[in-house]
């Protein structure tokens, strides 16, 4: 019950971080916040934060975005998939290392909404669109060790 | 296709309190900033409100004459069509999209009797139609949205033409366009009412560039929309009856 209720907050916690109002020169450095927050929770407690919670997430965004209706949550459904496979192998990784592929991950995501804005003709008017991954992996260190904090405020093993 | 949209004007009241919550701030700093600004300031601005609305005022009297001139003459041709209608103003919510969507929430929604495809002007201009309404919200997709298409005349020599959205400019383009049209830079194009979604004759927008390649089947004509698309924070709907 704890677990969900953490795992609830955060999640609603990074749409609103993702929604928030920020200035005109911010726009393409938007972290993929919510994307960070159910990778890390899917790193840490892979049998609670799986695909169906990315999939549900993405709707809820889909729906706030005004997108199309389950373009995130493919998205999202697709990464968290892999960060599941592999989230032994990420738990051991160095910061750095993990930053890298924290890096790989928003990338990929970015690459599935760039795809399907493609199929759908309503390209980011700029390749700045990528600068996010960059800065989803500049701020991952300090991501992980809030939620690192917040998960021990939580008592969650 | 309608049954997703009507799951997604269902889900849009439980996901509207995060909108309220995330415009909250910018609302909040705004309060806190008429509360701060002096007495001296909102003396200031209260004047020159007061001379601007004599301003309008004055040219709003010379308007009436012309419409009710302009209303006297259609009927003459028979052509009578109602000009004016119920209006609301609403409020932008201050929530930021991924760049690449074209869309805002508005603060009103079915309670208030808004609709799908009304239009929705800004002080300078149209903005865009309603897309969908949720019980207290409602998602307004703006003009240079690609998948937004708006029937124009031009000001000057009534060339009608159809404007939709173009996304890598963030401006509007004119389709199907004949390399002969007389069309210049700095036209003014207003919506003509053709496609019965807008209202006729308010402003679109004004030509920046025009590319006449013989080499191409039609000219390449950008619009920079006349509306504030992004910086506008109040917007108001109109009811549009076309009863021609």
């Amino acid at each position: 019950m704890h677990s969900f209720f953490a795992i609830l907050t955060t999640v609603i916690i990074a749409i609103i971080l993702a929604l928030l109002p920020m200035p005109d020169w911010t726009i393409w450095l938007r972290p993929a916040w919510v994307l960070m927050v159910l990778i890390y929770w899917a790193m840490m407690t892979p049998y609670q934060v799986s695909v169906g919670i990315a999939w549900i997430t993405g709707l809820i965004m889909d729906l706030l975005n005004g997108t199309l209706l389950g373009e995130h949550a493919l998205a999202y459904t697709i990464v968290i998939y892999f960060v599941s496979k592999m989230h032994i192998r990420l738990r051991m990784y160095p910061m750095l290392q993990q930053g890298i592929s924290i890096f790989v991950f928003v990338t990929l995501y970015l690459f599935i909404i760039y795809c399907i804005q493609g199929f759908i003709g309503e390209l980011p008017a700029s390749q700045l669109y990528w600068l996010s991954a960059v800065t989803s992996m500049l701020l991952w260190p300090w991501l992980f060790v809030l939620m690192r904090d917040c998960r021990r405020w939580f008592k969650l093993a | 296709m309608e049954a997703f949209a009507s799951i997604r004007a269902a889900l849009s009241l439980p996901l509207a309190p995060i909108q309220y919550i995330v415009s909250w701030p910018t609302t909040f700093i705004d309060n806190l900033k008429s509360v701060i600004s002096t007495h001296d300031d909102l003396i200031n601005e209260n004047l020159s409100l007061k001379a601007e609305q004599l301003l309008l005022r004055s040219q709003l009297q010379r308007l009436i004459a012309i419409e009710s001139e302009n209303n006297y003459l259609k009927a003459l041709l028979q052509s009578s069509r109602q000009v004016k209608g119920k209006t609301l103003i609403a409020e932008l919510l201050a929530v930021d999209f991924e760049p690449f969507v074209n869309q805002v929430i508005l603060n009103k929604g079915s309670r208030d009797g808004v609709y799908i495809g009304q239009p929705v002007l800004d002080a300078t201009g149209i903005m865009g139609q309603i897309v969908q309404v949720g019980p207290i919200t409602s998602r307004l997709l703006l003009i240079n949205d690609p998948h937004s298409g708006i029937a124009v005349q031009d000001a000057r020599n009534g060339i009608r033409a159809i404007a939709v959205g173009d996304t890598y400019s963030g401006k509007l383009k004119l389709m199907y366009v004949p390399n002969t049209a007389d069309i210049r830079v700095d036209d003014i194009f207003l919506s003509s009412g053709l496609g019965d979604h807008y209202p006729e004759g308010y402003p679109v927008g004004r030509v920046i560039s025009v590319n006449k390649d013989p080499a191409r089947q039609f000219a390449e004509v950008y619009i920079q929309p006349s509306a504030h698309l992004d910086s506008s924070r109040q917007v108001l709907l109109i009811w549009y009856q076309k009863n021609a």
